[in-house]
């Protein structure tokens, strides 16, 4: 299960980076004639039965107060790939967008602001990971290594720490900050913010390693030989403990990505312009236009991915069978 | 006895430090009540004379020490917003709370449990593959996912009501009818907190059953002849219920903050809504009171998930005396 999870996550990173080649339109762009257009998948069977090179049909308003459309079968425009630095567009343009995964409420392309917004969602996610691995392992290194006070001290703030539900913490910290600040400020913030929850989790994992670690023979060799305090624990002891910085930074980040989407659907977190998955999600604490166009739900599906990824790569491998 | 007076100052500490926490937090953010109701149109004079009626203009250290004095005496003060005592308020919206949350708890345990059990019992066969793989996927559908998805599906076949606790004039037709009508509006929050819940009791339960069954008092009683299916409901199960019973005081701070996403989109009247209104709002006393009510939730469940865990595992029932440290409070 695990080379699945680090094909699936792979795929998104893969994706976010590749945001201008597969998106056929831009994020910010407003088609104003889709309002909630449904999804517009490429076809290669025409109305009538004949096979052709993948095309699209386009849409035709049914109802402008139900905001329905409906597929014009009677029409095709071919898709034409790798042609002025997309992956795939229409061949002809004047006919209409073409918006793979549908249209928001303002008439923007999903598929592009899912891919764009997942640059924002796992940017901030990694972002915060990184500054979350940092203080963790500083915390727990020296929490292990030295022990005593130092430990009992810094492993009670942890505990702290954990036992608070997340949320809330996250909640409050954002809360108490301005509201309106400009984007990059608000993702530095919100990583910040992060960070200051996930620390405990790696200190938790990295200090008990160490603290094992550090009674080891080839600690005190080390120590023997005359390596500093600082050396022992960052050329010796971190590398034991390896395995579980990895398994607590894949953890994190889908919780990160989580937390990213709460307080943007609640609108604590990116405002409307940028896109994020948490900011596309906003949109749907409309249950009505929800349940009407449930195509806006899609980053939904994106959070959803990168989670199973995360937890097939962390999966023990089954017990022997007996 | 000892052990337990511990366990009881160390949770009044607790909710002390978040309450007061949440207090400054509030009080020192920039902006406050005053300025968040009138927002950035009004005059420098509204925004003073309403700081002034609200006492929000003294010192940050007077107006805590005052709270404190009287949050002592059990006086958590007046709401700004709902201009209703916070205890009120806090304590009617923390009931709606923890009927959802108890309710989800019992509905993860009912799913999670049985299915740890079959699938930590046996290795092969479509039934435990299923649920792996069930388990698997509602570990990965967090509480804001299952919620709009639940909430997504209710809207579409009306099979229950997309939000809120109760209808209008439910309780007009009696008691009865308006409890039915809250018991119709709970499953779909209920269940948004529960599903990737069970995924998580479901992984504990799974292992320890595994481990359990590798013990050797197994092997002996295969041996006395009893049947596999009762050593697993009934000699394996007692065991291997205690790291289940150690992950419930775990869970409560997820269960909190799952209720919070699914009381936002469910629109469910608790505590997270509560909570989330007041730090908008700045209503300063009700965050704190929020925050003691929170902290409070955690810190009874965490002692009662310890008592659980002694109850499973009559080796901890032995009264440690000081030497162990307490855990997490």
């Amino acid at each position: 299960m695990r080379p699945l999870g680090a094909a699936l996550l792979a795929l998104v990173l893969l994706a976010a980076l590749a945001a201008p080649v597969l998106a056929p339109n831009d994020p910010g762009q407003t088609f104003r004639a889709y309002l909630y257009a449904p999804p517009m998948r490429p076809r290669l069977v025409t109305a009538d039965g004949r096979w052709q090179t993948p095309f699209v049909h386009p849409l035709r308003l049914v109802s402008r107060l139900e905001q329905r459309y409906e597929e014009d079968a009677s029409q095709a425009i071919p898709l034409t790939f790798f042609s002025r630095g997309k992956l795939a567009r229409l061949a002809d343009e004047s006919r209409g967008p073409w918006l793979p995964l549908g249209a928001d409420r303002e008439g923007r392309d999903l598929l592009a602001r899912l891919l764009f917004g997942a640059r924002t969602s796992l940017g901030v996610a990694m972002l915060a990971t990184l500054a979350a691995l940092l203080l963790g392992v500083l915390a727990g290194g020296v929490a292990g290594y030295r022990g005593g006070i130092v430990d009992e001290g810094i492993m009670r703030v942890a505990e702290f720490v954990l036992v608070l539900p997340a949320v809330y913490v996250v909640l409050a910290l954002r809360a108490a900050l301005p509201l309106v600040l400009p984007s990059w400020a608000v993702f530095s913030l919100m990583a910040a913010i992060f960070a200051l929850v996930g620390w405990p989790w790696v200190a938790r994992a990295v200090r008990a390693v160490v603290a094992v670690e550090r009674t080891r023979e080839y600690a005190a060799a080390a120590v023997s030989l005359g390596a500093g305090h600082a050396r022992v624990l960052f050329g010796h002891l971190l590398p034991a403990c390896r395995g579980q910085i990895g398994a607590q930074a894949i953890l994190l980040l889908p919780s990160f990505i989580l937390a990213e989407a709460t307080l943007s659907y609640v609108g604590l977190g990116f405002p409307d312009t940028v896109p994020s998955w948490g900011s596309m999600l906003h949109e749907a604490s409309n249950v009505n236009a929800m349940a009407d166009f449930p195509w806006t739900l899609v980053p939904a599906a994106a959070i959803f991915a990168v989670t199973l990824a995360a937890n097939l790569l962390v999966e023990k491998p089954d017990r022997a069978a007996w | 006895m000892r052990y337990l007076a511990r366990r009881v100052i160390a949770a009044a500490v607790l909710v002390a430090v978040v309450s007061s926490g949440a207090l400054l937090l509030t009080r020192l953010a920039p902006g406050d009540f005053a300025s968040e109701l009138f927002g950035a149109g009004a005059s420098a004079d509204t925004i003073a004379r309403e700081r002034a009626r609200y006492g929000l203009d003294r010192s940050p250290v007077s107006q805590y020490l005052d709270w404190l004095g009287r949050a002592a005496r059990l006086d958590f003060g007046v709401s700004l917003v709902y201009h209703r005592p916070v205890a009120e308020l806090v304590a009617q919206r923390a009931a709606n709370t923890g009927l959802l949350a108890f309710v989800a708890l019992v509905f993860a345990t009912l799913l999670g449990l049985p299915a740890g059990i079959i699938t930590g019992s046996r290795r092969r066969g479509p039934l435990p593959t299923i649920l792996r793989g069930l388990s698997l996927v509602l570990l990965s559908l967090p509480s804001l996912i299952t919620s709009l998805v639940l909430v997504l599906v209710a809207a579409r076949t009306q099979w229950f009501p997309t939000g809120g606790m109760q209808s209008a004039g439910a309780w007009d037709a009696g008691v009865f009818a308006g409890l039915a009508d809250i018991a119709r509006h709970l499953p779909l929050p209920a269940l948004a907190i529960a599903l990737p819940l069970s995924a998580m009791i479901e992984r504990v339960q799974s292992q320890s059953m595994g481990d359990a069954l590798e013990m050797p008092f197994t092997l002996s009683t295969l041996a006395r002849g009893v049947p596999h299916s009762r050593l697993v409901w009934r000699d394996a199960l007692r065991p291997a219920i205690g790291p289940v019973a150690a992950m419930y005081g775990f869970v409560l701070g997820s269960l909190l903050s799952g209720s919070f996403v699914v009381e936002v989109v469910t629109s469910w009247p608790g505590l997270g809504r509560l909570m989330y209104d007041a730090l908008r709002a700045r209503d300063l006393y009700l965050v704190a009171g929020c925050a003691a009510a929170g902290s409070l939730f955690l810190a009874v469940g965490t002692l009662l998930s310890d008592l659980l865990q002694a109850w499973a595992d009559p080796r901890l029932r032995r009264d440690e005396p000081g030497g162990t440290s307490g855990g997490p409070a």
